[in-house]
């Protein structure tokens, strides 16, 4: 089965990307982690986002398109990146989330992907 | 007994005694329990004309559950995104041959942890193993968890729903993850014991059933998992109360009290039985509430038994009881015990200032209310409690002894 694995991050950790001395080992952790999921032959895609501070809300009101500056969720764990992995069951897919390095720092969400309607 | 109700007959205890073990010998090949459950009841209405026309089959296990598949398959075959299912199903044909208890029993097993599991809303698991490991319609588990039936059902709907789309696997816990996945196995066969207590006497003989299901699904864990206290002490707690059955009812089915009844009628081998697992459980030095019910039915039993005063040391067990594992059950036997010791004022005062508990519906409240207003004479006041919870009760022996005793 297919899962997507959504790493919420918070504040603490986006800034830690540029940090001087401990990006380093924020990026080593990742790195390490989706070569794992790579030698572990179950990663089928995924990407690391950028800070919730690039990011931009659109949506309706009226009936006009209106845009917002922000993250749509005003939470403490901001989407950070997500990974989509083939593994036999929920379980499976609960261990590799655990092993990501958000697993001590944040939040992260394990959910199936949804089967194309035939 | 005419043919056709033996037929029946054979129905229902093939249904009772083997719908926890078929669900979840289908269920754990495709993970679509609702499909399964339709798939067994469909099955079980084909048994029912079949069988009374042609005879009652050799294996009825193995007629049910091929019948089972044979739907599972075309349904199955219908819906390709269950293609995977399909060559699952089929599967089964060449181990149907080869079937054994002992895989069953596994399948059964697997299935009480699929509902124990940590991904399913906590509340919904026990009501979730009543149905599918035990077969309880949803309208009698919502009865006894105090909610509406259409929103049990509604629930219950959601987790099976879970269970299949979120890919729950049908595999025995890892060693790491046992202890928490066994504490709400356990919660639901202690509920599920509780069940058939309710409806001892309301002719539904499916609930009244439960207690053999939940003492089998105590043993079965205990079998497998011989290590673990809290299952010793589940077992424990069942046995001293399935002790004291054939004692809880005279001869014409009215209900009798703890304290007036006739010790002789007490099962001794059980309360070995129950002596030795609580026994075994405590070496390990791991309390847990299990182990403190079990304790504690111990100490009733001795006391009864022995005739003597240990109120105290029944008190104390249900303190640490409630101040761990607060229930509105284990509540309000600690405030009966209190009574005992401090008398029915003091112990009504800790029951009507109490705020854990929302206890206006709860049938066992009125009993205890009526109980202690009566110990202090206010009779006018005992009465109208007794009249609400006659009003909840709905085992009629119960019901009668209730009236009797309060002169109704």
């Amino acid at each position: 089965m297919q899962y997507v694995i959504i790493i919420y991050e918070g504040l603490k950790e986006f800034e830690t990307r540029n940090h001087p001395e401990k990006a380093e080992a924020y990026w080593g952790a990742w790195s390490a982690y989706s070569t794992a999921l790579e030698k572990a032959g179950v990663i089928r895609g995924g990407e690391g986002l950028q800070g919730p501070e690039l990011a931009t809300v659109v949506s309706q009101k009226n009936g006009k398109r209106h845009v917002q500056d922000g993250p749509y969720s005003d939470t403490k764990e901001q989407l950070g990146g997500f990974f989509i992995i083939d593994v036999p069951n929920l379980d499976a897919a609960l261990d590799w989330a655990a092993k990501s390095p958000a697993f001590q720092t944040g939040k992260i969400e394990v959910r199936p992907v949804l089967h194309p309607v035939q | 007994m005419t043919s056709d109700q033996e037929v029946q007959k054979t129905i229902e205890l093939s249904i009772r005694a083997s719908y926890g073990r078929l669900l979840g010998y289908l269920s754990s090949r495709s993970r679509d329990i609702q499909s399964c459950e339709d798939a067994l009841a469909e099955s079980f209405a084909q048994a029912l004309t079949k069988w009374t026309t042609d005879g009652i089959p050799q294996n009825p296990e193995a007629w049910i559950l091929t019948v089972a598949k044979n739907r599972l398959i075309d349904q199955f075959k219908h819906n390709s995104v269950m293609q995977n299912s399909v060559e699952t199903i089929l599967l089964l044909d060449k181990e149907l041959s080869e079937q054994n208890n002992q895989n069953f029993e596994d399948d059964q097993l697997k299935l009480l942890f699929v509902c124990a599991h940590p991904s399913i809303d906590e509340s919904v698991r026990t009501p979730l193993m009543l149905q599918v490991v035990l077969g309880i319609p949803s309208e009698e588990i919502a009865s006894s968890f105090l909610t509406s039936p259409s929103a049990m059902s509604k629930k219950l709907t959601r987790a099976k729903q879970k269970i299949k789309e979120a890919g729950i696997s049908f595999l025995l816990p890892d060693p790491d993850d046992l202890e928490s996945r066994l504490e709400s196995v356990l919660d639901s066969i202690f509920a599920a014991y509780g069940t058939s207590w309710d409806h001892l006497s309301t002719g539904n003989e499916h609930l009244k059933s439960l207690d053999f299901e939940a003492v089998y699904l105590a043993t079965t864990l205990q079998n497998h998992l011989p290590l673990e206290p809290e299952v010793l002490g589940l077992r424990s707690f069942l046995l001293f109360c399935e002790s004291r059955k054939n004692a809880r009812r005279n001869s014409l089915n009215e209900f009798i009290p703890l304290d007036q009844q006739n010790t002789q009628n007490w099962n001794q081998e059980q309360i070995m039985q129950a002596e030795k697992n609580l026994h075994q459980a405590l070496k390990f030095g791991k309390i847990g509430r299990f182990q403190l019910e079990a304790a504690i039915q111990s100490a009733h039993c001795a006391r009864v038994q022995k005739r003597i005063n240990n109120w105290k040391e029944i008190l104390n067990l249900y303190q640490v009881l409630i101040q761990n594992y607060p229930t509105a059950g284990a509540y309000l036997s600690y405030v009966a015990a209190f009574s005992e010791l401090h008398g029915p004022q003091a112990a009504l005062q800790k029951l009507l200032t109490q705020k854990d508990f929302h206890f206006l519906d709860y049938q066992p409240f009125w009993v205890l209310k009526s109980e202690l207003l009566k110990k202090m004479n206010s009779l006018k006041l005992a009465q109208d409690a007794i009249h609400f919870a006659i009003g909840m009760t709905e085992d009629k022996s119960v019901r009668d002894f209730l009236r009797k005793k309060y002169d109704l």
